[in-house]
């Protein structure tokens, strides 16, 4: 890679050895991608907790803290693993915690902002066209690179926090005008009508097509998504394709027209969706005996208005007896959505609002799962039926208001496809 | 040192020299979706390889899958000792790298020949990045030529 000035001393150690180790790192990724040279970034987005870190990361974020590491620029984190009102109650290790804990200390002596948060670009910071940032987890990539315009890769904890070390992240992949053009076209012969509909999409997308360099061109949106529309497309195509971007056109800002998007690209390939494929992933689930007594709204964390859609279909209602229902936000939309009255009525309903996590990243999930009896899991997200999968969960996939009548109920039907002409 | 049987190149590749047994996939991977990360065993119901143990093998996979999480989840595994010798991808993405690169675990991208049709699981290879080189070194079952796959 090219060095500047600036760099070159960084690399000496002349800006100390936490910078001289962050940027040896990252010319070590930039000479495996082949990037020529930095990108200066303005912002930067992290993943950092003990589920994930274990004892290990944890200990190497500790000789980071103390040794003297400093971000030079925003960077805030992603969610995190434990709510600590609810590490008793849901079966969590105390001392886990304890440890979580100490990873906020070191994330905040390092001047990190731990914001706990995988909804950043709905809440916290929305980069312009063509900024540079460095950010992960997927969802927060895919929806910068393609809803915003922004310039990001997928950055793991270590290399997000290194750029915000650096304050540069080596230019390769997104970051690349060449890379970012469409190369896959996706016609939408429907009109998707709930989140779970836009993360069927992006499964039927993202599993034929898994390749972090597939970026689809979806044509023929009828009716223009809203930002939570757009979370749950985009976080179903990052997890089942590995996807980082996506254009779609009249919509995102580098896709005025088919041809914009592709930018001369030929598509490899061309698909059209239509309502009987997305009910056909409905109907794929296996439903076992039909009983259900867990509920799940997470992944991505909920937004104010994901929130107040819950509290209304639940309002006077009740979660079945045994059975669990459970909904992720970030700390600022739970305080806001507790003012507004939203909490309130979920909670009267027998649900539970977790804050600052995502469900599938909770710690001890396995053990929980089995102390709890569960086995079936019910969502409206595309993404969190596939990331849980390592736990062994039977997730099955599911409109919003079929959820939430399998929280009422305990039972989840097998065939959820709507009736011919009933969309809307 | 007997000449390889074998010898892969691949596009891109970090990390140290290793020599293990190959594990092939043809599934993608996600150390998130699919790997118990307490035992170093694939776990995702129904996944090509559930039930295999990864620790010091070398990995095939035909693509990545995901994900954040192998930012600091390979140093983690490699922290509990459950850590594979080398990911050998044909397409992989960032993160896997990252992951790799931080806990100093060889890893490589693209392929000269699919190992799929080339390497079975069991043989024993070696991961030269400085050389962007995939040697197989012994096989398993010893045999000219590697019967096809169903």
């Amino acid at each position: 890679m090219q060095l500047s000035t600036d760099e070159q001393a960084m690399l000496r150690g002349d800006r100390g050895l936490p910078v001289k180790e962050a940027i040896e790192f990252q010319i070590a990724i930039g000479d495996f991608f082949g990037a020529e040279r930095f990108v200066p970034i303005s912002n930067a987005h992290m993943m950092g907790d003990i589920e994930v870190m274990g004892d290990a990361g944890l200990a190497r974020l500790q000789q980071m803290a103390e040794g003297g590491a400093r971000c030079a620029i925003g960077i805030t984190t992603n969610a995190r693993c434990i709510d600590f009102d609810h590490v008793a109650s849901l079966g969590q290790i105390e001392d886990e915690a304890q440890k979580e804990r100490r990873i906020i200390a070191h994330l905040r002596q390092m001047n990190v902002i731990t914001a706990d948060t995988c909804i950043n670009y709905q809440t916290l910071y929305q980069p312009h066209l063509g900024e540079h940032v460095a950010w992960g987890d997927t969802g927060t990539v895919i929806y910068a690179n393609s809803v915003f315009g922004a310039r990001t890769n997928f950055e793991g904890g270590p290399s997000a926090l290194a750029s915000a070390i650096t304050g540069r992240t080596p230019a390769y992949g997104f970051h690349l005008d060449a890379v970012r053009r469409g190369n896959l076209v996706v016609e939408l012969d429907v009109d998707p009508s709930d989140y779970a509909d836009w993360g069927a999409i992006g499964k039927l997308v993202g599993e034929p097509n898994q390749s972090y360099y597939a970026v689809p061109v979806f044509t023929n949106v009828r009716r223009a998504p809203t930002s939570d529309e757009l979370k749950h497309l985009g976080a179903a195509l990052a997890s089942y394709g590995s996807h980082a971007m996506f254009h779609m056109v009249g919509v995102t800002p580098e896709a005025p027209s088919v041809e914009a998007a592709l930018g001369g690209n030929t598509p490899t390939s061309v698909m059209k969706i239509t309502r009987a494929d997305i009910d056909r992933v409905y109907r794929s689930y296996d439903v076992k005996d039909g009983r259900c007594n867990l509920v799940v709204f997470s992944a991505p964390q909920l937004s104010l208005f994901e929130l107040k859609r819950i509290s209304e279909l639940l309002d006077g209602r009740q979660v079945a007896a045994g059975s669990k229902l459970f909904v992720t936000t970030s700390n600022a939309m739970k305080r806001t959505a507790s003012e507004l009255g939203y909490i309130g009525r979920i909670e009267a309903a027998g649900g539970i609002v977790l804050e600052g996590v995502c469900f599938y990243i909770l710690q001890n999930l396995s053990p929980i799962k089995q102390a709890m009896g569960w086995s079936s899991l019910v969502t409206n997200s595309a993404k969190l039926v596939n990331t849980i999968t390592a736990h062994r969960f039977n997730t099955i996939l599911r409109r919003t208001e079929d959820c939430i009548a399998t929280a009422l109920s305990g039972n989840v039907s097998q065939d959820s496809s709507r009736q011919p002409g009933a969309e809307r | 040192m007997n000449a390889p049987l074998l010898t892969i190149t691949v596009d891109r590749a970090a990390g140290p020299i290793v020599e293990g047994e190959a594990v092939i996939s043809t599934e993608g991977f996600s150390p998130r979706y699919d790997l118990d990360r307490w035992t170093g065993v694939i776990s995702k119901p129904g996944h090509r390889l559930e039930g295999v143990s990864i620790k010091d093998k070398i990995l095939f996979f035909p693509t990545a899958k995901g994900g954040i999480a192998a930012g600091w989840a390979f140093y983690d595994i490699r922290g509990k000792g459950i850590a594979p010798k080398a990911f050998v991808f044909g397409v992989t993405n960032p993160v896997m790298v990252q992951g790799a690169i931080f806990a100093d675990i060889a890893i490589t991208e693209g392929w000269s020949v699919d190992p799929l049709s080339a390497i079975e699981t069991g043989d024993w290879v070696r991961v030269d990045p400085t050389r962007r080189v995939i040697e197989l070194l012994r096989r398993l079952v010893p045999t000219s030529v590697a019967p096809p796959r169903g």
